[in-house]
């Protein structure tokens, strides 16, 4: 079995030298100091590749992961927060809104109805608390441009 | 009697009535954010902070109702580890030690109006320290030049890697990716990009507010997903609550005693409220001996941390103010918010603006008061806010979440960059990376790197300036003490458990 710190601390070495390789590639400037803009970041990129080497030869305690099922619900609910984040502006406040709190409150607790009505009840109880409240411009239906 | 001069120009500013209602509602809605599980106070204060600044609310209105969520959330983080045995927060810990013991005796009353109480008496010494304290601090960090502030901000990584975390490789690791993010941006001396790959969304680096919200309020989404909002209904009934006067006057002297060790190690840079908790806790156990019964519900098990707690939670805004550099993870958000309130933290704030910090502690002063008062006779209010389904409360926290960060930048990118966070800081807590120095890596990286070009242009880059003065020295051997320690330390105070049912 891989342990889950070693796997991690490989991959912190391995983002920790691209990070070192991409602060090389900084441009400088006629403008400059003793110190310029690498070597701080360099140095940064070394403590962490120190970390993910001391992570790998010492792991702690193995993490423990969820299920296949709840990992495919955590992807789900990522994926339906990036979608939100794209409809916000195009479809107006309440519809996007209604849509993700449902799915995301079906996801914590596999109700159906109970996670509509928390849907609904959540985007139009915000709504008005952010509108009439809290002042904040917020669009509550999509722009129709005819009709 | 300056001091009485500048309390009476803070009360000044914190008795009108504007402040004043702020106040109030911050302290009604912190000991609400405090009390949720799954929300806790570096949560409930970051997910307002974006929607405090749309309002367009001045930097003093803001402050105070801020100040008075995070006082408020630290009264009310008590309220889930009595009843439910879930620390609202990491300092909460130590109180379900002895609270939910108690609560299962049917003293949930008790418990939860002496630990009021002693969240009085701790968050109330500590405000009276920080007045007493702040302003020789201030006067102290005069004497900082950039070599002094690069020991200073190493040593708020490397304790708030300490006691907190398990494994100081991961702490350090965290402090890291934290600085690395803080890099991307402009650079401020040459004005060249750096790690933007040509996206100019990056050109102004990262905002810390998208990161705070995603690592702390998205995270405990997908957590309570995996979860399933599993163990969050209230196992123990709330019957009459009463003022337990015997067991307040018994555990007076442990509130006092806790209060003081809890502000010290407030002030401590980047130790904060779970080092106040932890240590009150494990000094009044060690005081009252095996005979104590600290561990199976008794009065000054839950006054000890709760007055730890309180009074770390003040004493961790004295070097936040005065130094700029946070005591705790909560203050650490505080700072985000004063960093985009414009105000810079430091010794200057006290000689520049003199009204933002006195009104500041004035109106902690009267915060104190005001959550005494709602903490007490409306406990019973609070412990309802508990039966909230997580299946409604954290969807609605994600809501708030996206729509303070889209009111505060307009950009489909920082929504990204927020559910970004939000996984990175799931998996983190999965791998047991504390999140808390990312946060102060993104707050204080540009501050920390100049630092260290100021004192290398000082120099001439000659790297012995660094441990040039008395001060440097100390903070740099403090800093590798606090990061060192802690590994041998630990085999000796192991951290208790919570308790399992």
């Amino acid at each position: 079995m891989l342990h889950s710190d070693r796997v991690f601390g490989l991959v912190v070495i391995l983002v920790a030298l691209a990070y070192i390789a991409s602060a090389l590639q900084i441009q400088t400037s006629f403008m400059s100091d003793p110190v310029g803009s690498k070597t701080f970041p360099m140095l940064v990129g070394a403590v962490a590749a120190i970390c993910g080497g001391t992570m790998v030869f010492r792991p702690g305690e193995d993490a423990h992961w969820p299920a296949l099922r709840t990992l495919l619900s955590l992807v789900l609910s990522v994926i339906v927060m990036v979608v939100y984040a794209y409809s916000l502006k195009p479809l107006g406040f309440l519809i996007p809104t209604a849509v993700t709190a449902a799915i995301l409150s079906y996801q914590i607790s596999p109700r159906p109805v109970f996670a509509i009505l928390t849907g609904v009840g959540l985007s139009v109880g915000l709504f008005l608390l952010f509108k009439y409240a809290l002042d904040l411009g917020l669009v509550p239906f999509p722009k129709m441009s005819a009709g | 009697m300056e001091l009485l001069s500048n309390l009476a120009l803070g009360f000044s500013i914190a008795l009108s009535p504007t402040t004043l209602f702020l106040a109030v509602i911050g302290c009604f809605l912190g000991t609400i954010i405090g009390s949720l599980p799954g929300l806790g106070p570096s949560n409930g204060v970051a997910i307002l902070i974006p929607l405090t600044f749309s309002l367009g609310f001045d930097a003093t209105a803001a402050l105070v109702l801020m100040t008075s969520v995070y006082y408020g959330a630290m009264y009310g983080g008590r309220i889930s580890s009595i009843l439910l045995n879930i620390p609202g927060d990491e300092p909460a810990l130590m109180t379900t030690l002895d609270g939910y013991p108690m609560a299962k005796q049917g003293r949930a009353g008790d418990a939860l109006v002496l630990s009021g109480v002693a969240s009085f008496v701790g968050a109330f010494l500590a405000t009276i320290g920080l007045m007493l304290l702040a302003p020789v601090l201030a006067q102290v960090a005069y004497l900082f030049g950039p070599a002094e502030y690069f020991a200073l901000y190493l040593l708020a990584f490397s304790t708030l890697g300490g006691i907190a975390s398990n494994n100081q490789a991961k702490a350090a690791l965290a402090s890291c990716i934290g600085l690395a993010i803080a890099m991307i941006g402009l650079d401020n001396n040459t004005g060249m990009p750096r790690f933007t790959f040509g996206n100019l969304h990056l050109m102004d680096g990262v905002d810390f507010l998208v990161a705070i919200v995603g690592l702390f309020a998205v995270a405990e989404v997908f957590i309570f997903i995996e979860s399933h909002g599993k163990g969050s209904s209230i196992g123990v009934k709330l019957e009459k609550v009463r003022i337990p006067f015997r067991d307040i006057k018994n555990s007076f002297w442990t509130m006092i005693r806790a209060s003081g060790v809890g502000f010290v190690a407030g002030v401590l840079p980047g130790a904060g409220a779970s080092l106040g908790s932890f240590l009150a806790y494990m000094s009044e156990k060690s005081l009252a001996g095996p005979k104590g019964g600290f561990g199976t519900g008794v009065p000054r098990g839950v006054a000890a941390p709760e007055a730890g707690n309180n009074a770390a939670a003040g004493g961790a805004l004295v070097p936040m103010l005065t130094l700029g550099v946070p005591g705790s993870g909560t203050t650490a958000v505080l700072l985000a918010l004063l960093m985009t309130l414009n105000i810079t933290p430091g010794p200057t704030l006290f000689t520049d603006r003199p009204d933002v910090v006195w009104g500041l502690i004035a109106s902690l002063l009267i915060a104190n008061f005001v959550l005494l008062a709602m903490n007490v006779p409306m406990v019973k209010v609070f412990v309802r806010v508990l039966s909230v389904p997580p299946a409604i409360l954290l969807p609605g926290v994600t809501m708030i979440s996206f729509v303070g960060i889209y009111s505060l930048t307009g950009s489909y990118f920082d929504l990204l960059l927020m559910v970004g966070f939000g996984v990175i800081g799931y998996v983190f807590r999965k791998l047991d990376v504390p999140t808390v120095p990312i946060i102060l890596g993104i707050l204080l990286g540009k501050h920390m790197e100049d630092a260290l070009r100021r004192a290398m242009v000082l120099s001439d880059g000659d790297a012995s300036y660094l441990f040039s003065s008395g001060i440097a020295i100390t903070l740099w051997i403090a800093a590798v003490l606090g990061f060192f320690a802690p590994i041998f330390v630990r085999r000796y105070l192991r951290k208790p458990a919570a308790v399992s049912d």
